[in-house]
């Protein structure tokens, strides 16, 4: 395929615009598959794909592993709660053994940054990030985008909100990049605990949910992710839904035509009102569908030819 | 008469020249009239027709047989489009492809009679996977060929039911159709391999063996 010359999707930080733009429209072109009476076709036969998920996904996993058979690649999945990393084997020993049965590529979900990377160094399949720590989450961006694209028809001018947990968000960095990449402009918010260092080189940050969802084309709502925080960022979740959580009223302050994302999990009522989550504006559910068009974008541009660089 | 000067669309893909012109505006309508014009006479393949283009220049001439299918008296025929990418038998292993587009199946092919519509006919191997992918959304009750142009040199047990022009080629020449729609205008070309040295294009020699 053309457009895309690179082994891996490590992240979206190092990608062209040009890149990006072919995930996108091959994506485009895949999409209707999902909605042919034989939802198969041939392309990726014979090649081996393995899921490797060391932090938990119900979204993530579940949409490459569709992608993967609808393409009609062998996958298999290994969750590291069922797997030998509870015997204490390293990532390293866990993908050398992988690849020992010479699949043609992993996917990895892990809690530490940079964990796709080290892979790509010592692996010779290819490797896609599905979430390296707080780091990227770049399919998640690509799919984010999709949606962008397709509801408004364009990514460059347009004004996105992104609001929540910046500290935890690896899908936060990753729309950051890809959104500024393609021309839109984006504001971030938080509470100044769940502000990231340096992040205010990349986006402008305020701490007002009002002034960031002021005249916003999109808002993209970041949960609260409970589950890495070690102190106490903000005092309850009530109070979090107060200051920072989208509610209808919020929602109006931004354009007629805004469209909320969120990358789900959801907190109904802390980071998002269930009002808002379920309302006309949302595109979470068509957010879901682009997933796995976008996840069959990367395997197909990876695995067909002119994937390698 | 190589027709390269004209200063219309005829620019050939890198590493070709044009050798000499197979079908200017007016063949080539008078081609796809004579195509509709058989397809409606054989009753069984105008009724319940669904032409079907592979992209990327099938498509358009799918979509103006349909116009002349209608004008000689059949009932106007659904188009769809049909991109074979996904199906090809080198996906993996030949260099860059172009860019995914969209297949689109206009309703149920399910005991419809199936036009595949496509510029050239060369190996066959395009229409080997345009029959797998069209199988996989239906069983249609038969599945015909229309070519504008049968250039020869099959590599598999593939044979047009309708065909514009018939032509010799030689391996190492391509045919060129371009489409008022995508291109500008209206012609189909034969190329041939451009020297090693581009600059050198006075030095061409004639060699016998080009049919």
């Amino acid at each position: 395929m053309s457009g895309y010359p690179h082994r891996h999707l490590l992240g979206i930080e190092n990608l062209q615009p040009s890149e990006i733009v072919a995930v996108l429209d091959t994506a485009e072109g895949l999409r209707e598959i999902l909605d042919r009476p034989l939802k198969k076709v041939p392309a990726l036969r014979g090649k081996t794909v393995v899921n490797l998920f060391y932090e938990p996904s119900t979204r993530t996993r579940a949409s490459f592993e569709v992608a993967e058979k609808v393409l009609s690649a062998d996958s298999l999945s290994i969750a590291a709660a069922a797997s030998s990393v509870q015997k204490g084997e390293t990532l390293l020993d866990t993908a050398k053994n992988l690849e020992a049965m010479n699949p043609d590529m992993i996917v990895l979900r892990h809690s530490a940054a940079g964990a796709a990377h080290f892979l790509a160094r010592h692996c010779r399949a290819a490797i896609v990030n599905a979430g390296d720590g707080a780091h990227e989450h770049p399919t998640q961006a690509l799919l984010d985008a999709l949606t962008l694209r397709q509801r408004k028809g364009r990514l460059e001018g347009l004004r996105v909100a992104i609001v929540g947990d910046l500290l935890h968000s690896r899908v936060a960095r990753s729309n950051v990049w890809l959104l500024s990449k393609m021309g839109a402009k984006v504001v971030l918010c938080a509470p100044p605990t769940l502000v990231p260092p340096g992040i205010d080189a990349l986006a402008p940050v305020t701490h007002r949910i009002d002034e960031a969802v002021e005249g916003a084309d999109a808002v993209m709502m970041l949960r609260i992710q409970r589950e890495r925080m070690t102190g106490a960022f903000y005092p309850s979740d009530r109070e979090y839904h107060v200051r920072f959580g989208l509610t209808e009223a919020r929602v109006k302050r931004a354009k007629k035509d805004v469209l909320i994302l969120h990358p789900g999990p959801m907190n109904r009522g802390v980071e998002i009102a269930s009002e808002v989550a379920d309302g006309p504006y949302s595109v979470i559910l068509d957010q879901v569908t682009n997933g796995v068009a976008v996840r069959m974008a990367v395997l197909l541009l990876l695995l067909g030819a002119g994937g390698e660089s | 008469m190589a027709g390269s000067a004209k200063g219309a669309p005829s620019a050939a893909p890198p590493g070709f020249r044009v050798r000499r012109e197979l079908m200017d505006a007016e063949r080539l309508s008078r081609a796809l009239a004579r195509i509709a014009h058989q397809i409606v006479e054989r009753r069984r393949d105008a009724e319940g027709l669904v032409l079907v283009g592979v992209r990327t220049r099938g498509v358009p001439l799918a979509r103006r047989l349909a116009v002349l299918v209608a004008e000689a008296g059949a009932p106007p025929p659904p188009v769809g489009a049909l991109d074979i990418t996904l199906y090809r038998d080198d996906l993996t292993t030949v260099a860059p492809q172009p860019v995914l587009r969209r297949t689109e199946i206009p309703g149920s092919i399910d005991g419809r009679t199936v036009v595949l519509v496509d510029d050239v006919l060369y190996t066959g191997r395009t229409i080997r996977a345009a029959l797998d992918e069209i199988i996989d959304f239906g069983r249609p009750a038969r599945i015909k060929l229309a070519v504008l142009v049968d250039r020869g040199h099959r590599e598999l047990p593939i044979c047009p039911d309708y065909v514009g022009q018939t032509i010799t080629t030689t391996r190492d020449e391509s045919v060129q159709v371009l489409v008022q729609e995508d291109d500008g205008a209206d012609r189909v070309l034969l190329l041939e391999k451009a020297p090693e040295a581009r600059p050198r294009r006075p030095v061409k020699k004639k060699r016998g063996r080009r049919a």
